[in-house]
């Protein structure tokens, strides 16, 4: 199991699109990846999860990743936190 | 038939006159059933989620060509839906566990889902669970062997009356034939009425009864400017609405042709129109409205609604947003303007007696300096995506200006000294709202880059009058001629030293004020985006030179009443 913090840092936070492009990029993963915040914790590969939680701008959000492509599932969460500019 | 009047929430602008058209949603009856072959059932949903998809496949590509990749995203997500784990995965077990019909097991999923998102307290969040139910409709259609009636197959000109549209409705309306929609539910933010805006199509949404007042075939005017629906409506409203049909039409293609254009009046004076912004969110806007400049950004959005302060690269990363995005055109930044009315949580200010007058904007920066020089160097790293200027709230004192340019400049050369690249042309500018500041314009005017006078402020400190105190609401005067005088102090002290003035405040976007504004020499109006193209209208239309010859007249008037009585009748406007 691998853990990574993230502090999101677009403006509109985790909504919509950017929720859509994590979600569809982690769906070709066997691993378990789960998004906590807020004492919350939800499944990231549901966009009605992801989506339910409403992540806010400037929020601290910790990502867990357990299973056998758990680093690779990560590696892409995190080329895709960069390259979307959601956080870092 | 008697003519009657209906009115809901006017989503997108525009008037269209035609025949209405009920687009019902057939009613989905579930019932629960037992069933006996788990493994057919659970093949049936399968294949109902497949039909869907592939449907929904061909809605997004659609999408993506009539409209852009921004509205088809919404498809995407609708897919991502029927693939979500946390909604398929309920779905299958309770057909499997509990034995029960597919229908069922997927309607009592997608109820959870959509109570979920209807309860939060987020308008954004409340309309995503439109999209659940647009989306789960589809497969439930499917399930049931429904055909759900498809807007693709109108041919003639209508208006479509229904109780909501999908966003996969939405996007089959062929703006040929439909000319506007009404619908009893919805709010400004839903996908319809933000497709219908896309698409120019007049809607009106939210109006409650519409469904149960309107049949087929009824001439119905709907007026998307102000939310009016009119049912039935005699040859006298028709020729009525005709002619602001047409007006609408004339003046929105008069604002169409001025969009890329120069802000010029009849004489041939150039002056810039920009727009007044909160985040960087709000550039389309400014551009699609035509501006030539950002004429005011309120950094403090960036520091309300969270519970630090924001870091210097979040700080970098909001403000190279606007810049690059405004792309080499005039980008004016003020600084952190908190305090007063405008609290942070996250910073425990004492309680004071006065706030308007208290430790607030520049007076607080220069007090907290960490904080202050964390957002200098911010707008100097950003300074290298485009055409940058920054102005200090509140300056009540030349010394207070030097203190804050001072920091501006050692910020600066640490920023060189650590090799890191930053602009050397941004102007350094001042916020005119303060009567002393007014007054010595002539000695801020040798030091200062430029001048933005900020009216609502500088009207309530000349007249002594707090504008959120109702009781005296009369004496905010933005056409006292005591505040006009000021305005043009400061324009005359700005121009001897070959500086310029612009203005941010309600004021510059007043279409009686615009005249006056204009002979005093205003070189800068920042206003609202959706008031640019209307400025830029009437601005086409004054001549510099003849308001020039009126100021001597409109500075020895005695009251505000008496200037907006002089303008109205200059302007042949029927008060």
């Amino acid at each position: 199991m691998i853990e990574k913090q993230y502090n999101i840092t677009s403006a509109e936070g985790i909504h919509a699109r950017p929720a859509s492009v994590l979600v569809g990029a982690l769906a070709p993963f066997k691993s378990e990846v789960t998004l906590e915040w807020n004492d919350k914790k939800v499944n990231l590969k549901s966009i009605l999860g992801v989506m339910s939680l409403g992540v806010s701008s400037g929020a601290n959000i910790n990502i867990v990743a357990n299973g056998e492509d758990e680093e690779q599932a990560m590696a892409k969460v995190a080329e895709i936190m960069e390259t979307q500019g959601i956080g870092n | 038939m008697n003519q009657k009047l209906l009115s809901g929430i006017a989503a997108s602008n525009g008037i269209a006159i035609a025949k209405a058209f009920r687009l019902e949603n057939p009613e989905l009856i579930v019932e629960k059933a037992a069933i006996s072959n788990t493994d057919a059932e659970l093949t049936r949903f399968e294949s109902a989620v497949d039909q869907s998809k592939s449907e929904l496949e061909i809605i997004k590509e659609h999408t993506a060509q009539q409209m852009n990749d921004e509205e088809a995203a919404i498809f995407s997500a609708h897919l991502l839906v029927l693939s979500d784990p946390e909604l398929l995965g309920p779905i299958t077990e309770k057909i499997r566990s509990e034995n029960i019909n597919a229908e069922f097991a997927l309607q009592e999923t997608s109820n959870m889902f959509i109570g979920l998102f209807e309860s939060m307290d987020n308008d954004y969040m409340k309309e995503r669970a439109a999209d659940i139910r647009d989306v789960t409709k589809r497969v439930l259609a499917h399930l049931l062997g429904v055909s759900i009636q498809s807007p693709s197959i109108i041919t003639d000109e209508v208006i479509i009356i229904a109780e909501d549209l999908t966003p996969s409705d939405t996007v089959q309306l062929n703006p040929l034939y439909v000319k506007g929609f009404i619908t009893d539910i919805g709010g400004r933010t839903s996908h319809s009425a933000i497709l219908a805006r896309t698409l120019e199509i007049p809607a009106v949404v939210g109006a409650q009864t519409v469904m149960s007042s309107i049949r087929n075939g009824m001439t119905v005017i709907v007026d998307g400017l102000n939310g009016d629906i009119i049912v039935n409506p005699d040859a006298e409203t028709i020729a009525r609405y005709e002619d602001k049909k047409a007006s609408y039409e004339l003046q929105k293609s008069e604002w169409a042709r001025l969009k890329n254009e120069a802000t010029v009046t009849s004489d041939g004076h150039h002056v810039e129109l920009g727009a007044n912004i909160g985040t960087p969110k709000d550039v389309v806007g400014v551009l699609e409205h035509g501006g030539e400049a950002i004429g005011l950004y309120r950094t403090e959005f960036l520091y309300m609604g969270r519970n630090q302060f924001p870091t210097e690269d979040e700080q970098v990363e909001a403000y190279s947003s606007v810049l690059k995005q405004m792309d080499g055109k005039p980008t004016v930044v003020r600084t952190l303007d908190i305090g007063g009315d405008k609290e942070l949580s996250y910073l425990q200010l004492p309680k004071e007696l006065n706030p308007f007058l208290g430790l607030r904007a520049i007076r607080l920066c220069l007090e907290m300096e960490d904080m202050f020089r964390t957002q200098l160097r911010a707008l100097l790293r950003a300074s290298i995506h485009g055409n940058l200027k920054i102005m200090f709230p509140m300056i009540a004192t030349i010394e207070e200006f030097r203190q804050a340019k001072t920091l501006f400049l050692e910020e600066k050369a640490k920023l060189e000294n650590e090799q890191i690249e930053v602009s050397n042309t941004i102007e350094v500018g001042i916020m005119v709202e303060i009567p002393s500041t007014a007054v010595m314009a002539d000695i801020f005017a040798k030091e200062v880059d430029f001048f933005s006078i900020g009216t609502n402020d500088l009207i309530q400190y000349t007249m002594a009058a707090d504008r959120m105190n109702e009781r005296i609401s009369y004496l905010y005067q933005p056409f006292n001629p005591a505040i006009l005088r000021l305005v043009k102090n400061v324009i005359d002290a700005a121009h001897k030293e070959g500086k310029w003035t612009g203005m941010c405040g309600e004021m510059a976007g007043d279409e009686i004020a615009i005249p006056i504004l204009l002979g005093l020499g205003l070189d800068e109006f920042s206003m609202s985006a959706s008031s640019i193209l209307k400025a830029r209208t009437q601005i086409s239309k004054l001549s510099k030179m003849e308001m020039e010859s009126h100021i001597d007249a409109i500075l020895s008037l005695s009251t505000s009443e008496e200037v907006v009585s002089y303008m109205n009748k200059l302007s042949g406007m029927k008060k």
